[in-house]
């Protein structure tokens, strides 16, 4: 009961959050200097080219006016047309979010693996050098941004010892078979390896850099949480019951130890998607966010705006499915 | 599907051995050219919407579509798809002769009906062609035979130049008609060297050589443009052997990498680096505007910070273009900047100060100049403000004449006619204009429409001597365009700064 009156809640919030961001993206895009219309001004154009383009654009009528037609255009899923790719928003944005929740997942997956790994490696080894050398790494993790692991993985891994594709998604000789644009997943389900491995050694490298920053922010906070609860009676009971150390953090200790980590990880995972638009960018990967930066730099406003609200809208859905696991596993508010 | 340790261990290494065994290297012969490209393709219609005036992709319009006329590495112009072309004598009719024997990518011929209905369509307003202005100077297009003939509404001496600029490109119409814009996008065909294979947005295109192509068969079947937006991946792609040709990375990079494993070529571009002045503030001041042209050390700032690659001008013309005149120059001389200002009751002690606006790594080394500059101006008595600004507000405000009494821009200008160049950079009602002086207009204004050619290019030059003897501008250098590539590829560089696959060959 608790857990359904919760997300009628934060379903309630969520439209309300959606209905804001599409006012904020809307009016702000219009304040900021540079208009599409400057942009594809053609030397010698005249007063009367620019209404004329204005006009063409649906640029030319009031502000409150223009969002009236885009905010109906939306509830009836029109999200209008891109300007400079001249394709519905909609169909673009959607085309483009597989290949950006592959990669996100992918760096999510690795920075859980990475950074638990660490986490483990920390807390057997902690008061040694071992825990000195884990604490030392996340540092090094933490402090460098992800688009310089980026162009670091890239010279390592991509040209000094060129194991790794150092742009795009799939090699483009590559005859996909595939019907929908989550590639990766189908792939294994069509048992494709040979796909499968192509599309892992594109997305490796830029999945490793989001990864890296946010493995460091597991592992530090799972390794601090676990030194905690290896001083619980509990744990101390397993230890007098004869369980080797190993033991008693991956069976007793990490089970409790890990919650703190889940509801971190799933507000990470929103920054992790918000981080692939340099990441897509540096490695040319065909997501959204490298389609976001040109839409950016070419003022194309119904762009910008679809790609913002479809942002949003997987912020507010990782966040609510974040907060309904959390209430889930937490005994307290699952029986409450 | 059963997942075990034996399963999972040969995707490990079916996913190393894709990754290193995919790659090319240099020794192996080259098969699939492979291009990594500076920006992507948001549209493949180059005669409508903000791609159709963007520059920097027209050479991948090039590859697909011809122009109606063709333009060749050094920007002179060259039998196309028209093979001739003219005025009537009375100036009141244009018409051209249409190449015979072309067909379309998809076998269908190429006719005369082609051309007409391509330049009525943007001609119209309704089609949303951003060149309309041009394109609707002419009007009743009609075929007879293989000739298409249009009437001139108003005589524009530029019209057969930007048959091979901006929007100059001839399509399908009997495919458009048939498959509509979207149909379009999702297949383009053309009757340039290359048809369209497979084009993923944001990604890739892949070419296949248009067998039949007039101008012969290109040199390589088939071509993969990869868009790499990011200077350093396209370094890196080369450099792996990922991409055998790219462009556009930093000149330490260039200079690196040419004498290694790679080869290069750089060759000068019709893309300028300029300061617009506006006549507002400071800049009324004639004294302050030659001082600040004559304080700038160009060749020390393409020296220093552009590594030499670099045509110090002292015009809006470079060169290549119809109106260059090397008589006039405007040399650095730090003393006669002194004298100037101090004419006007400025020094190093009493500075005149004004803003000037940039860019910060839109073009090479955009805010290093202009802060080298600025230092150069500190010296003689300007001190400059500098604000950077994304290059979508610079359009902005030039187009609203609202730039800072100073801003540093770059201009392109491919078809190298000085109407856009100094034509439209000028030309106060122009909106890409900041100068708004009454003598400057009276002096351009008739050469718009003069029909004599040699005497509108002398008037060009005359509009040009007459800028820079009163510093209504201050051009700052001719652009290099450096190009990596592998030793088993030929480059010839295209001087419009367009990278075109089918000027490419086998070494």
């Amino acid at each position: 009961m608790q857990i359904l009156r919760l997300t009628i809640l934060r379903l309630l919030t969520t439209l309300v959050t959606l209905a804001g961001v599409a006012v904020i993206v809307f009016f702000v895009i219009r304040v900021v200097p540079g208009n599409p219309i400057a942009m594809m001004l053609p030397p010698g154009a005249t007063e009367a080219d620019i209404a004329r383009l204005s006009a063409l654009y649906g640029l030319d009528q009031p502000l409150v006016t223009q969002f009236g037609i885009w905010l109906g255009g939306v509830v009836q899923g029109d999200f209008g047309t891109s300007i400079t790719t001249r394709q519905p928003v909609l169909d673009l944005v959607l085309g483009r979010l597989p290949a950006t929740l592959e990669l996100s997942i992918m760096a999510l997956v690795m920075a859980v693996i990475i950074g638990g790994a660490a986490a483990l490696i920390g807390t057997r080894g902690r008061g040694t050098r071992t825990e000195g050398a884990v604490d030392v790494a996340n540092g090094m993790a933490l402090s460098v941004p992800d688009f310089l692991w980026g162009l670091v993985l890239m010279l390592v891994l991509g040209v000094l010892f060129p194991v790794f594709h150092i742009s795009g998604r799939v090699t483009p000789s590559l005859d996909l078979p595939f019907v929908t644009n989550f590639y990766l997943f189908e792939s294994l389900v069509r048992l494709r390896f040979d796909l499968w491995a192509d599309l892992v050694a594109h997305m490796f490298m830029p999945a490793l850099a989001l990864a890296i920053p946010l493995a460091a922010v597991i592992g530090q906070l799972l390794k601090q949480s676990l030194k905690e609860t290896m001083n619980l009676d509990y744990v101390t009971l397993a230890r007098t019951k004869g369980y080797g150390e190993t033991h008693v953090i991956l069976r007793e200790a990490l089970r409790n130890a890990v919650l703190p980590t889940l509801t971190l990880v799933g507000v990470q995972f929103t920054f992790l998607i918000g981080g692939t638009v340099i990441i897509e960018r540096l490695f040319s990967y065909e997501g959204l966010g490298n389609m976001a930066i040109d839409a950016v730099i070419n003022r194309d406003l119904p762009l910008i705006q679809g790609i913002v609200i479809l942002f949003a809208v997987i912020f507010t859905a990782v966040n609510l499915i974040v907060d309904l696991a959390y209430a889930v596993l937490n005994p307290r508010l699952r029986h409450a | 599907m059963n997942l075990n340790r034996r399963s999972l261990l040969k995707l490990s290494a079916a996913t190393m051995a894709a990754g290193t065994i995919g790659l090319p290297t240099f020794a192996q012969a080259i098969d699939e050219l492979v291009i990594a490209y500076n920006v992507n393709l948001p549209s493949w219609d180059p005669t409508v919407g903000p791609s159709a005036v963007n520059p920097t992709i027209q050479g991948l319009y090039q590859s697909v579509f011809d122009q109606y006329i063709l333009q060749q590495p050094d920007l002179t112009p060259a039998p196309g798809l028209l093979t001739e072309w003219g005025w009537s004598d009375d100036k009141k009719q244009v018409w051209m002769t249409v190449r015979e024997g072309v067909t379309w990518h998809d076998g269908s011929p190429f006719t005369a009906e082609d051309v007409a209905w391509n330049l009525a369509r943007v001609a119209n307003p309704e089609t949303g062609s951003p060149i309309q202005f041009v394109w609707g100077t002419l009007a009743n297009h009609r075929v007879e035979g293989n000739k298409v003939i249009a009437d001139v509404a108003q005589f524009d001496p530029t019209i057969f130049k930007w048959m091979y600029f901006l929007t100059g490109y001839v399509l399908p119409k009997v495919y458009y008609e048939k498959v509509g814009a979207e149909g379009f996008e999702a297949a383009p065909i053309g009757t340039g060297p290359y048809m369209v294979e497979k084009f993923e947005r944001n990604a890739f295109v892949r070419l296949k050589a248009n067998a039949n192509y007039w101008g012969g068969k290109p040199d390589f079947d088939t071509v993969t443009i990869k868009f790499v937006p990011d200077a350093a991946a396209r370094v890196a792609e080369v450099e792996s052997g990922n991409s055998h040709v790219t462009l556009e990375m930093p000149y330490e990079e260039y200079d690196r990498l040419k004498g290694g494993p790679l080869a290069g070529v750089a060759a000068p571009i019709s893309d300028i680096g300029m300061i617009f002045l506006n006549d507002i503030e400071a800049m009324t001041d004639p004294n302050v505007r030659k001082a600040a042209a004559h304080a700038i050390d160009k060749q020390a700032i393409i020296d220093r910070l552009l590594s030499g690659y670099g045509v110090k001008i002292d015009t809006l013309q470079t060169p290549e273009y119809d109106a260059y005149d090397a008589s006039i120059t405007v040399p650095y001389d730090e003393a006669k900047a002194i004298e100037l200002l101090a004419a006007s009751g400025y020094g190093p002690d009493n500075p005149v100060k004004f803003k000037i606006q940039t860019t910060k790594g839109f073009k090479p080394k955009d805010y290093e100049m202009v802060q080298a500059i600025v230092g150069l101006w500190r010296k003689v008595g300007i001190e400059a403000e500098i604000e950077v600004y994304e290059i979508a507000k610079h359009y902005e405000l030039r187009a609203a004449d609202q730039l800072a009494p100073a801003a540093f821009y770059n201009w392109g200008n491919s078809v190298g006619d000085p109407t856009t160049s100094t034509g439209f950079a000028m030309f106060g009602p122009s909106p890409h204009s900041v100068w708004d002086g009454d003598d400057l207009i009276g002096m351009i204004g008739p050469l718009w429409g003069e029909a004599d050619e040699a005497k509108r290019i002398e008037g060009w030059k005359a509009v040009d001597k007459y800028i820079a003897e009163n510093a209504l501008v201050i051009p700052l250098l001719q652009y290099v365009q450096p190009i990596l590539h592998a030793p088993g590829v030929v480059v010839t560089p295209h001087a419009s700064g367009a990278l075109l696959p089918h000027l490419m060959k086998r070494a």
